[in-house]
């Protein structure tokens, strides 16, 4: 197939999913269960991004117990632990061995574009027709590096969170880690502990513990309801959509890595990054706030689960009631640096990621180039988006939030479909 | 935004400020605002400062009446005092924004508030003004804004409402973060 011609019809289908990660995968199923025609198109491997776009470290922030997809769920024995890269990568594997559709490996969508009431298509491997589309590409793909990066001194590294794979490939020196969600807390912690004193800049956040009352906290959410709320529940889901990853961390020891651990291991805690004017970094004044905005929303949690606890008279957890120190703040945190004062080597931006749809020739950009959708469904008939933050749920971009969003928009791809047959037939 | 009497909880028209949030929304050049000033020198380090002219939702506004304020030196740098330091005024402006955010933010949460007084004290080293010591910021070292209310709600809530207020606050992002300020002159 790679030998054939670009412009070479590749086929005509009801359903085309982009992407063989977990969503594509899990939506492929339920569309087979309904018994509608499809295909899967995958630039490269399967479960890619998990493959080759993260951080050596990196292990799921969510306890294997609670991996599971459409007719299949993690079988291995540390039900408790967080799966590695590969691990992770090997388990989405599986999954594809099990998929009946089609999976075309190795083929880059390159445009998408209305065709008559049909959708076509272009690939690295040819054009395909079809129906409708299911647009599975992710939600991280592209690394956000914010623009005053163009102000750092040429003499000190900078990565994103692409480029970056372990603290070995940074000079020595000092390291400042922009960002403090979860990217950013587990870069700091490992960069500190290889000798580069870390300046970490925390900007909004959320703060959760790993364990709560002998529990994790994933468990908790579970069984609250927290992670199945749905978008008809919350009353901004703009700001739902964009809320930080929470500080956590997968390890064996269950460890948690909130700001007060990075601070006693010696990471320096500075504000917002707010602006490099002449070659000096400036950081937000807001610091105390930000860290009382998270100790506030992380105690609304916990007060949540313990109502969970006395309404079911069966405790499921181990250990009584907790509350964690508040935020430790310098009393006057540094509001400034100077990057030509050597004290920094290397920069590393974990500030977000963007969805990548340059390849999406439809009009349903909003003017932030992010998808206009309700729940999934596009603003295009048949065209459907998963995997993004609470694009249904809460869960919406876990591997087992995957589920339930899959199985929604499936039924609503197959009545749209059954839709244009009865318009066809009329 | 809006001159309706229906006002609610706090005295906040909550419905009007989410009917202006719905509608910027979606027409994001009516939510370009620009904010202004204008002042004249009256003697020694006396200014006199008015307001009156905006500009929001796409066309000139004027508020209700020209508001003016004087801004000048304490007498012990022999001056004769005739309105606060504008250093003053920067506090006046902080309290002033994060104190609207919080009956905002209160009345979202349908928090009923009794009372919300503030005390606001900033650290200044008279030796970075003054060009004494080079080392020395000209600004504030530092902010202290002590708040106390009585609201019905738990303390915990009453500090989320404080803390959603300085996240939302115009004065607390120009105070805490660096703005770019030009400066122009021409010659009358």
């Amino acid at each position: 197939m790679s030998d054939q011609p670009r412009k070479l019809v590749a086929g005509s289908t009801d359903a085309l999913i982009v992407g063989a990660g977990h969503s594509g995968l899990a939506i492929s199923h339920c569309l087979a269960d309904l018994g509608v025609e499809h295909v899967i198109l995958e630039r490269g491997e399967v479960a890619n991004s998990w493959r080759t776009e993260r951080w050596d470290s990196l292990r799921l922030l969510t306890p294997s117990w609670q991996s599971r997809l459409p007719g299949y769920a993690y079988e291995g024995k540390d039900r408790d632990g967080f799966m590695s890269m590969s691990e992770v990568t090997d388990f989405v594997e599986g999954y594809a061995n099990i998929t009946e559709a089609a999976i075309h490996r190795r083929t880059e969508v390159t445009c998408v574009s209305l065709s008559g009431d049909q959708y076509k298509v272009e690939t690295s491997q040819g054009v395909w027709q079809t129906r409708s589309v299911v647009i599975a590409s992710g939600g991280f793909n592209i690394p956000h590096v914010p623009a005053i990066a163009g102000g750092v001194p040429d003499f000190i590294q900078q990565f994103d969170t692409h480029g970056y794979r372990n603290p070995g490939q940074l000079p020595e020196g000092g390291c400042m880690v922009v960002g403090a969600s979860a990217t950013g807390v587990q870069l700091a912690e490992e960069i500190h502990q290889s000798g580069r004193p870390v300046t970490l800049c925390v900007g909004e956040h959320v703060r959760l513990p790993r364990n709560y009352r002998g529990r994790d906290v994933q468990f908790w959410m579970d069984v609250c309801g927290v992670l199945d709320e749905s978008i008809d529940e919350v009353d901004d889901l703009v700001r739902a959509r964009n809320v930080p990853s929470p500080q956590l961390v997968g390890t064996s020891h269950k460890q948690t890595l909130d700001l007060n651990v990075l601070t006693d291991m010696g990471v320096r805690l500075v504000g917002r990054l707010a602006m490099i004017r002449d070659g000096r970094a400036l950081f937000s004044g807001g610091l105390k706030n930000v860290c009382e905005l998270a100790d506030l929303k992380m105690n609304r949690l916990l007060a949540l689960f313990d109502e969970w606890v006395d309404e079911h008279s069966e405790d499921p957890g181990q250990g009584p009631r907790e509350r964690f120190e508040p935020t430790r703040v310098d009393a006057s945190p540094l509001l400034g640096l100077d990057l030509n004062g050597r004290e920094l080597s290397s920069i590393i931006w974990a500030t977000g990621y963007r969805p990548d749809y340059s390849w999406l020739d439809l009009p349903i950009l909003d003017r932030k180039g992010m998808i206009k959708h309700q729940g999934g469904i596009a603003d295009a008939p048949g065209v459907y988006v998963l995997g993004l933050n609470f694009l249904r749920r809460r869960k919406s971009s876990f591997i087992h939030g995957a589920e339930d969003d899959a199985r929604d928009l499936a039924g609503h791809l197959h009545a749209h479909l059954g839709n244009q047959n009865m318009a066809g037939l009329g | 935004m809006s001159n309706s009497e229906t006002t609610g909880c706090n005295g906040v028209n909550i419905e009007a400020i989410l009917g202006a949030r719905e509608a910027l929304t979606g027409a994001p050049e009516a939510a370009q605002f620009k904010w202004r000033a204008t002042s004249e020198w009256v003697n020694g380090t006396h200014t006199r400062s008015t307001v009156e002219k905006y500009f929001g939702l796409g066309e000139e506004h004027s508020h209700k009446t020209t508001f003016r304020y004087d801004t000048d030196h304490p007498e012990i740098f022999a001056s004769e005092d005739n309105g606060s330091t504008p250093l003053e005024i920067v506090l006046v402006g902080l309290s002033g924004c994060i104190g609207a955010g919080i009956a905002t933010v209160a009345a979202n949460r349908q928090i009923k508030l009794h009372s919300v007084k503030a005390t606001l004290e900033a650290d200044m080293d008279m030796a970075g003004v003054l060009g004494i010591d080079a080392d020395v910021r000209n600004g504030f070292n530092g902010i202290r804004v002590q708040y106390e209310i009585d609201a019905d709600a738990s303390e915990d809530d009453i500090r989320a409402i404080v803390a959603q207020s300085q996240k939302r606050s115009a004065v607390y992002d120009i105070v805490t973060n660096p703005t770019e300020v030009e400066v122009k002159v021409t010659k009358a």
